[in-house]
């Protein structure tokens, strides 16, 4: 994974895309201050940051869709154009934003040629089709014109997003966190994209909360910190920790690789017991056990049928044949609060989806679970609620004005944190985490990971399933799935390419 | 464009081929009505023999005509990701006010006497100034479409009574009764016009850019504006289109009544949504057809048509007819397989 051959055309001519003392502020707030960038051109950028250090605001402002308080912008050594001429933009610059801005209900070849189906015509459908059966075929996107873009997968969508970039003539990217929702498999097919379209003379800008990402595509790297510019370096020149101190500002404690705690007793009670549980089209024959006190890490491509099998056990889903025992209860079947009194916590996946309920307070999303016990008779004494929030607040060192806050007002890891607490909140035995750190800063992430490991030292069994690497560290094991089947079970103290490519269903050498 | 070299097409397994395919399966939606409608058509002639004759039909026809151009205001509004429900005060307020300002005072008309000739032009305007309005306090002041346009629906419903002093309009001039009594080659007028106001629709929402963006907004309005589109300048022309419809929805009825009733248009909104979701039309924007919403206003039609011809009693039509929409409803859903938010 060490493809660092294309070296930055540091003296060719101007950077493809330049952004000179920018600063933009939104009432109090400091977005940017006299901060900058230079992609050069046919380069893959990386540009890195916690959440909140400007790079949104300094995307929005490279593809012209906010004006900096000042500063300049210039694409290939020319001034932009004015924010009006929004054609002008996009043959320049082309984002990939996170939110996905394809219209699910139209076709493919729609979203490909929006607004310009025809002239002042009218559309030839059939011609439309080609053209986009052309165009994606020239980026070698194998996606059926003719099909509704609300069917596609995450990384369809963005593969039709690239190529309608590219389409307007954009030769520069901007890629958004574009590996957020994908999965190890998927990623890495994007990465080669990425490459054969770099060798083609595109050039990216890259924004991810990875780091290992950034070692892979990218070959410079700037970070911003707290709406200033901190440094840009090729990334052969900057280690791990720098890069990390860089974005945190405070040197050492990277990620703390666990494994201080001491290891599980065979006499640790189970308590979570998973036997024989099959679900059709999704996992089949699989048997878990968790212990209290241990943390167990569950691993798998996006198709191994992982979450699946996670939602089950909360009860979101119900299994075709098995068990599910919780601290030798068996709840019901597919009945979310049985599982919970059962003694289950539950972090999904999606926090925006199934996580919260985004403009109630701190203090109510937090104790959703344990509402009934603040009170009599379904009576929710707000002092209690009140108190209980600020003890989790408090406890999990949760960034927020106070309890009673909408969780919309916070930040993506703060907003974790609360999905965290509330999974937390009535001392479940076995806890169950879906993807716990997914678009989450570095700082956060490492907070959120020292409050999992306080729950297993506390007693509880962890089950974390994720696909990030860094979240596995401190597990004793790591169950690795692959087509809907546990394929193996490894022990702390394996290797990074180890695991992936046990994920990639590699057989073992 | 970029990649002008043509690729061959790498063979797909299954599915509709790109570009060459005849129907997609979503198109098929569009005439998922039709079979309801000659399943209908067979039980109208079993029930009662002059269904199928010509005078039966044209009237049913007739009859749905202006229910039919509030469906086509209201499919393009609800494509766009908008609501009008005010289009069923302006129906009756459009031609009331036109007649009132052109009547003699003695006739309940307020009295100005304009030229009866002005009174077309008039309705029309009202329409779609009534439109416009709507348009300013949903898109600049960012008021709920919901909400806006139930208050809408109050006022004018208001402003007609106070205008007319709640009495019907009688004296119509010949102007504004033609366009809903007159008969070209042997059919009414109203049924040509609706007929090729829908037609027009079809095409321009089908084939034409423009058309288009109304389902790119209402599918999603970030994604439309980044594509460069004017959202609110497309919404509003929407918003106003819908309002003119109205208004000539409200001539049609004036003219096949012969008088502007106080109650013109009362309670048709329900029946325009639910002809427009019958006929597949999503009331989260950017999905449906002007053919389906078509068809959803015909099997309305016929069903109320059948009702009446099998005798069912006049007390309990409404009641009966309020049930099929429901069960028409559900039907829609079960055949659609996708939920009705």
């Amino acid at each position: 994974m060490t493809s660092h051959e294309q070296t930055a055309g540091t003296a060719a001519g101007p950077p493809a895309a330049q952004a000179r003392d920018v600063s933009k502020r939104y009432g109090a707030t400091v977005a940017l201050h006299s901060a900058g960038i230079a992609v050069q051109a046919g380069e893959t950028h990386a540009l890195v940051g916690r959440n909140g250090a400007g790079k949104s605001t300094l995307v929005s402002i490279l593809t012209g869709l906010q004006r900096p308080d000042s500063g300049e912008i210039r694409f290939d050594g020319v001034p932009a154009p004015s924010l009006a001429d929004r054609d002008a933009w996009r043959q320049r610059v082309a984002c990939v934003y996170q939110k996905s801005t394809i219209i699910p209900t139209l076709t493919v070849a729609e979203n490909l040629f929006l607004n310009r189906q025809a002239g002042r015509g009218v559309i030839d459908w059939r011609g439309l089709r080609r053209r986009a059966a052309d165009l994606l075929a020239g980026y070698g996107v194998d996606v059926d014109p003719a099909a509704l873009a609300g069917a596609l997968t995450v990384e369809q969508r963005q593969l039709v997003e690239i190529a309608r970039a590219l389409s307007f003539g954009a030769r520069f990217i901007v890629l958004d966190e574009p590996t957020a929702q994908l999965d190890a498999a998927a990623i890495d097919r994007l990465f080669d994209r990425m490459r054969e379209l770099q060798s083609t003379g595109v050039t990216f800008l890259f924004i991810s909360h990875h780091l290992q990402e950034v070692y892979e595509v990218c070959q410079r790297v700037t970070v911003l910190r707290d709406a200033r510019h901190i440094l840009t370096e090729p990334v052969d020149a900057l280690s791990r920790d720098e890069l990390v101190t860089a974005m945190t500002g405070e040197t050492g404690r990277a990620l703390a690789a666990g494994g201080t705690r001491p290891p599980v007793p065979a006499t640790a009670p189970v308590v979570l017991d998973v036997r024989g549980l099959r679900l059709a089209g999704h996992y089949e024959g699989v048997d878990l056990t968790v212990r209290a006190g241990e943390l167990v890490g569950l691993i798998g491509s996006g198709s191994s049928g992982k979450v699946a099998l996670a939602e089950t056990i909360a009860g979101l889903r119900r299994a075709d044949a098995g068990t599910v025992t919780i601290a030798g209860n068996a709840p019901k079947p597919g009945r979310v609060p049985a599982a919970l009194a059962a003694g289950l916590g539950y972090l999904p996946q999606d926090r925006h989806r199934e996580g919260l309920v985004p403009l109630l307070s701190v203090a109510e999303n937090a104790t959703m679970p344990i509402a009934g016990r603040l009170g009599p008779a379904g009576i929710i004494a707000p002092a209690r609620q009140q108190a209980t929030a600020e003890r989790m607040i408090r406890r999990y060192d949760i960034k927020t004005d106070g309890p009673h806050q909408p969780v919309s007002d916070l930040s993506g890891g703060n907003a974790q944190k609360v999905v965290l607490a509330r999974a937390l909140a009535n001392d479940p035995k076995a806890l169950v985490l879906v993807s716990p750190t997914a678009g989450v800063d570095v700082r956060s992430k490492a907070s959120l990971l020292s409050a999992v490991d306080e729950a297993a030292a506390g007693g509880a069994g962890v089950l974390v399933v994720s696909d990030e690497l860094d979240d596995l560290r401190s597990c004793e094991r790591v169950l690795v799935m692959f087509h809907g089947r546990v394929i193996r079970d490894v022990p702390r103290g394996w290797t990074d390419a180890d695991l992936v490519s046990a994920v990639e269903g590699m057989e073992q050498p | 464009m970029t990649g002008t070299e043509t690729i061959a097409k790498p063979p797909r397994t299954g599915g509709t081929r790109p570009g060459g395919g005849r129907l997609p399966l979503a198109r098929l939606r569009d005439f998922a009505l039709v079979p309801a409608i000659l399943l209908l058509v067979v039980v109208g002639a079993l029930i009662d023999p002059v269904f199928l004759s010509a005078a039966n039909i044209t009237n049913v026809l007739q009859q749905q005509t202006e229910l039919a151009l509030l469906v086509l205001a209201e499919a393009i509004i609800l494509i766009a990701g908008k609501f009008d429900l005010s289009l069923e005060s302006t129906i009756g307020l459009a031609p009331a006010l036109a007649v009132a300002l052109v009547i003699p005072a003695a006739s309940n008309g307020l009295g100005t006497e304009l030229p009866a000739g002005l009174a077309i032009g008039l309705c029309l305007l009202t329409g779609l100034a009534i439109g416009a309005f709507n348009g300013l306090l949903i898109l600049r002041f960012k008021l709920s479409a919901f909400i806006v346009t139930l208050g809408m629906l109050i006022v004018l419903r208001g402003l007609q009574i106070g205008i007319t002093g709640g009495q019907n309009l009688f004296d119509i001039p010949p102007s504004v009764l033609y366009l809903g009594s007159a008969v070209w080659l042997g059919v009414p007028a109203s049924i040509w016009i609706s007929g090729s106001l829908f037609v027009l629709g079809i095409v321009a929402l089908g084939y034409f850019r423009h058309g288009r963006s109304v389902y790119a907004i209402g599918g999603n309005t970030d994604a439309a504006r980044a594509a460069g589109i004017r959202t609110d300048r497309v919404v509003w022309v929407v918003l106003m289109i819908g309002g003119l419809l109205a208004a000539l929805a409200g001539l049609l009825m004036t003219g096949r009544l012969g008088s502007v009733a106080a109650a013109q248009g009362d309670g048709m909104i329900f029946t325009v949504f639910a002809a427009a979701v019958i006929g597949g039309i999503s009331l989260d924007g950017g999905k449906g057809t002007l053919f389906g919403a078509l068809c959803g206003v015909v099997v309305l039609g016929l069903i109320n048509n059948i009702l009446t011809l099998a005798g069912v009693s006049a007390q309990w039509i409404q009641a009966i007819y309020g049930a099929i929409i429901l069960v028409a409803l559900i039907l829609a859903r079960l055949t659609s397989g996708k939920a009705q938010d």
